[in-house]
């Protein structure tokens, strides 16, 4: 291939068409259709039941928690819920798939025609329209052993795991996301976030992308212009963070432009992403051939939510993201663009939980998105791993209004915080960092003050008020910063006469 | 001793009971007449002589201590090898499973083991229930104990030689599309397909799910109604088992009234496929309930006449998905390529190569067909119209009789090896049990004479969905009426296996 077009001439000459399909492991206890625990971590093959392994005779039982975090997920997405829906059969032949058919929704999802609102991090909003969302049973995982890459291809021999085979999926899938034009990337991230916070919002997963609780399918694909015919797709499949979503849709644009600039033809196929390089390389070419024989799977009955059952759903869903934002900023009074400094941080739980604890919204916010912040980069953290709980930031706040601390002592009780020392008032006691108001001490500070710039006194004396700044300074030399600069100006002006 | 296995299991039971005879003198008659016919019938895949002593002297025990047990506890019954039984290998009748032990009882088989039935082995079965005579097995063909030189039916063929050749007064089979009625007619036995969904599937290796169900096989209606009772009831893990409780089974099988019983005839039964000697016992047991006093009406039921074509598309369909998971992956046989590269696609084809028999891999093949996009809808989807309508003929033939009546097959027993020459005559063997396992509905084979070739003759009851009951009543109305004009049990008058002869003369019977 010739040289890779940048992605600003990529999107300048084509428009770029996503279609995504989300899988979220849903958290329920056990598996989607036997009694095995769903749960991660487990020893090899430990989370498993004859069900599980599809032995000879065993027969699935529909697990309803399933069905309702399903439901649910389907109502948060604006979808319809099938009066009646059947599971089917998809056959095919994999080590993974213990019964060498994956029990899944065909024609008959259990949600669908839904739409949901997206926005990006500078505020845009758009609305991606949600096709489907259906539930199906995930398949085991496969490790290849020697070998130099891991993949099957040069491996001696190859493992299985069936710990994750019939963990519950729901899997969502876009109608064609078009008009994104540029931010394509962007907004294949942010959609895929979205859906994160709404998995977390329900409580129906953890949602985890590290952990596989969500992996995304990207199909990308370019046209000549708006008005012009779907191209061929790709599918670039299993991006597993939301910062591979971005890189992968860029460089599918880059790589497709580049092939249609120069007169060839996209092939329809799926592509495996590579994290070191950014890069996507063809994996299997996805053809009619591909013939998943789906029947109706007559071991299980037509699921048949009541229309009670969904309403009692319905009102019973949690507030949502998009709505709780809304809610939240009204309530603390922030801008939009502190909002989005929040959001964008992911540090909304972190500031709501710091206000219910009891510090102002806007302390809240000023902790978690500065000093906190700036510590965690600098240690090259996550914030959440630096283990500052919301309750120790409202505790330091707190002793910042109670005056028993200013910012620059703060900062040096956030720091002890972070050492481990103990929570701020532990941190503040046994570092001896409390702001000094004992009038004794600072008036012994003050005179000596006084005693020793004379110049300066007569400044002050003279009516140059901004002059007692000069005296400040030595005051806090003297009581080693702890000094209230406030009072200190107070007992300056008495000392002096001039109150 | 050779007295206990004539018993019926009702006699057994009201034996142990009183006392007279104890589990352990009852299994081990049972284990003794099993090594006599073994070599002529070869009804077992394997005998579980130990397992079903061990149950019996717990039995014989627990009745000393005066514990309040199951009417059928102590009685010996054998179990059709597509029955998952724990720490006991269950083949299928297949070489894929030769050296499979479950790790897990089926839910009938608990139920058996719950209620304390010795089980004195697994029976010989066509491979994965596929088949009408238990040639297709990977464990030798099973022999008709009236006539060794004959098949006795399938796919329960070794469950009814068994139990024909008095190696266990009960017996359980599986019934796709007449594998429990069939056999049991071309073997003299009493053989019951319930009501789909009435009896649970879970641990039945599957052959076609939406077909299969479980039943029992005896010798007596009145014992086909006690075991009934027993393996049916809902069932957690099975998510198509009913809600609906077990009636009085026993109760239903003591009626002896047919007064007022309207009986459909299904015209097909007078069709040319039927032989003189099935054609003539039927109608002779028509007579008898008529005379009797039940109202005996012919009925035109049009859609069964396309049932052999959707069953041969449905069933298949089924088979190819749900025999997918026998691949040497995770149990049973693994064979790797002679040579050339060990790949797990490669390990697969080479274990599927041989681990099925020829009919598993016709069906796998024909299934696989049905199912592929672009003909899905004209095959598997056709199919599941006829099946729609061939429920619309029973509901709207059922608004009129009682309970429908057809011969159970319509031939005596045939010789072996026809079926390779021409498996579309052999598959019109099912023509008459195949529409109930469409429908979902319940059916009775009960032995209704000895055709002129000396090989029993099978008749047919059907009923509507989950009035298995009238089965029974019906069913054991009729065999009282045949008892009465015979003089004596049919199973009786088998008193010498191979007595309407042996493989020495094995040609003819259709």
């Amino acid at each position: 291939m010739a040289r890779l077009l940048s992605y600003e001439e990529a999107v300048s000459r084509f428009d770029p068409v996503l279609g995504i399909e989300v899988h979220v492991e849903l958290g329920t206890r056990t598996k989607m259709f036997d009694g095995a625990p769903n749960s991660f971590g487990a020893d090899s093959n430990e989370n498993v039941t004859p069900v599980s392994l599809g032995l000879p005779g065993v027969l699935p039982v529909l697990n309803e928690k399933a069905v309702e975090y399903a439901v649910k997920i389907g109502l948060a997405l604006g979808c319809e819920i099938a009066e009646s829906c059947r599971f089917a059969r998809k056959n095919y032949f994999y080590p993974d798939v213990p019964k060498n058919f994956q029990t899944s929704q065909y024609d008959e999802p259990i949600a669908f025609d839904g739409v949901l609102p997206v926005e990006l991090e500078d505020g845009e909003q758009l609305e991606v329209l949600i096709e489907r969302a259906h539930m199906e049973e995930d398949a085991g995982k496969n490790t290849h052993v020697g070998g130099a890459t891991g993949r099957i291809h040069g491996a001696e021999y190859s493992l299985v795991d069936y710990n994750r085979a019939g963990v519950p999926l729901v899997e969502i899938v876009t109608r064609p996301i078009t008009g994104t034009g540029a931010r394509a990337p962007e907004v294949a991230r942010a959609y895929v976030q979205t859906l994160r916070d709404i998995f977390r919002a329900l409580g129906v997963s953890e949602a985890r992308m590290e952990q596989g609780n969500v992996r995304a399918d990207i199909n990308v694909s370019l046209r000549e212009s708006p008005d012009a015919p779907l191209g061929t797709r790709t599918e670039t499949k299993n991006v597993n963070s939301f910062r591979s979503i971005e890189r992968a849709v860029r460089y599918e644009i880059q790589r497709q432009a580049t092939v249609l600039s120069q007169g060839e033809k996209i092939i329809q196929e799926t592509r495996h992403f590579h994290e070191d390089d950014g890069t996507t390389s063809a994996g299997r070419v996805k053809s009619d051939a591909d013939d998943y024989r789906y029947f109706p799977e007559p071991d299980l009955v037509p699921v048949e939510p009541s229309r009670e059952w969904v309403d009692q759903l319905r009102a019973s869903l949690p507030e949502l993201p998009a709505a709780r934002r809304r809610r939240l900023r009204q309530e603390w009074g922030f801008s939009e663009l502190e909002m989005r400094d929040v959001v964008n941080a992911n540090l909304l739980d972190a500031v709501e939980a710091t206000v219910t604890a009891g510090a102002s919204p806007a302390a809240a916010r000023k902790w978690w998105t500065g000093e906190l912040t700036r510590q965690a980069n600098a240690a090259e953290k996550d914030v959440a791993e630096l283990g500052v709980t919301p309750e120790h930031v409202a505790e330091l706040a707190g002793l910042v209004d109670a005056g028993k601390l200013n910012d620059k002592l703060a900062r040096q009780v956030l720091a002890g915080v972070i050492e481990g020392e103990g929570g701020p008032g532990e941190v503040m006691a046994a570092r001896g960092l409390e702001l000094v108001r004992d009038d004794g001490a600072l008036e012994a500070a003050v005179e000596e003050a006084i005693a020793g710039n004379p110049d300066v006194v007569e400044k002050i004396k003279g009516g140059k008020m901004q002059a007692i700044g000069a005296l400040i300074g030595p005051i806090m030399k003297a009581t080693r910063g702890q000094a209230d600069a406030g009072r200190a100006r107070e007992l300056i002006i008495a000392k002096l006469g001039l109150g | 001793m050779g007295e206990i296995t004539r018993l019926t299991a009702a006699e057994l039971a009201s034996r142990l009971s009183s006392g007279e005879v104890s589990s352990v003198e009852a299994v081990q008659a049972h284990l003794d007449q099993i090594e006599r016919a073994e070599p002529l019938v070869n009804s077992f895949i394997t005998v579980t002589a130990d397992d079903a002593l061990a149950t019996a002297r717990q039995i014989d025990e627990r009745r000393a201590r005066g514990e309040e047990l199951h009417p059928l506890a102590g009685v010996p019954v054998a179990v059709k090898d597509l029955i998952v039984t724990k720490g006991t290998r269950t083949t299928a009748g297949s070489k894929m499973l030769q050296e499979w032990v479950p790790p897990y009882d089926a839910t009938v088989t608990a139920k058996v083991r719950e209620a304390g039935l010795p089980i004195l082995g697994k029976t010989n079965m066509d491979e994965f229930a596929m088949g009408s005579t238990t040639e297709h097995s990977a464990f030798g063909r099973t022999y008709n104990p009236w006539h060794t030189g004959r098949v006795p039916g399938g796919s329960s063929g070794g469950s009814a030689a068994a139990v024909a050749a008095w190696e266990a007064p009960l017996a359980i089979g599986t019934d796709t599309g007449g594998s429990i009625r069939q056999p049991a007619a071309l073997t003299g036995t009493v053989g019951v397909k319930p009501t789909y969904g009435s009896v649970s599937r879970y641990g039945v290796i599957a052959m076609a799910s939406s077909l299969d169900q479980v039943g029992p096989m005896t010798r007596t209606v009145a014992d086909a109604a006690a075991l009934h009772e027993l393996l049916a009831g809902h069932d957690a893990q099975d998510s198509t088992s009913l809600p609906q409780a077990v009636p009085g089974f026993r109760a239903a099988a003591a009626n002896r009234d047919v007064k007022g019983l309207k009986v459909g005839v299904l015209a097909q039964s007078y069709g040319a496929g039927v032989s003189a000697g099935v054609r003539g016992s039927f109608q002779a047991a028509l007579d008898l309930l008529a005379e009797a006093g039940a109202e005996i009406v012919e009925l035109q039921l049009p859609a069964l006449d396309y049932a052999l074509d959707a069953y041969y598309l449905i069933m298949p369909s089924e088979v190819s998905s749900n025999l997918a998971r026998f691949d040497g992956m995770r149990y049973g046989l693994r064979a790797e390529p002679q040579d050339g590269p060990v790949t797990a696609e490669r390990v697969m084809a080479e274990t599927r190569r041989q681990g099925f028999g020829w009919e598993a891999k016709r069906r796998i093949i024909l299934g696989t067909y049905a199912l592929s996009a672009g003909y899905y809808d004209a095959y598997y989807g056709s199919a599941q119209k006829v099946r729609t309508l061939v429920k619309r003929d029973f509901a709207r033939a059922f608004e009129q009789v009682d309970v429908l009546a057809s011969p159970t097959a319509p031939t005596t027993a045939f010789g072996f090896g026809q079926d390779a020459e021409d498996p579309m005559t052999m598959y019109l063997n099912d023509v008459f049990t195949i529409p109930a396992n469409l429908a979902g509905l319940p059916g009775l084979s009960l032995p209704s004479g000895i055709a002129g070739d000396g090989l029993p003759v099978g008749f047919q009851l059907l009923a509507p969905e989950l009035a298995d009951e009238r089965l029974y009543s019906a069913g054991g109305a009729l065999e009282a009426l045949l008892e009465e004009r015979r003089g004596g049990r049919f199973a009786d008058q088998l008193t010498e296996i191979g007595m309407a002869g042996s493989a020495a003369d094995s040609t003819g019977g259709i």
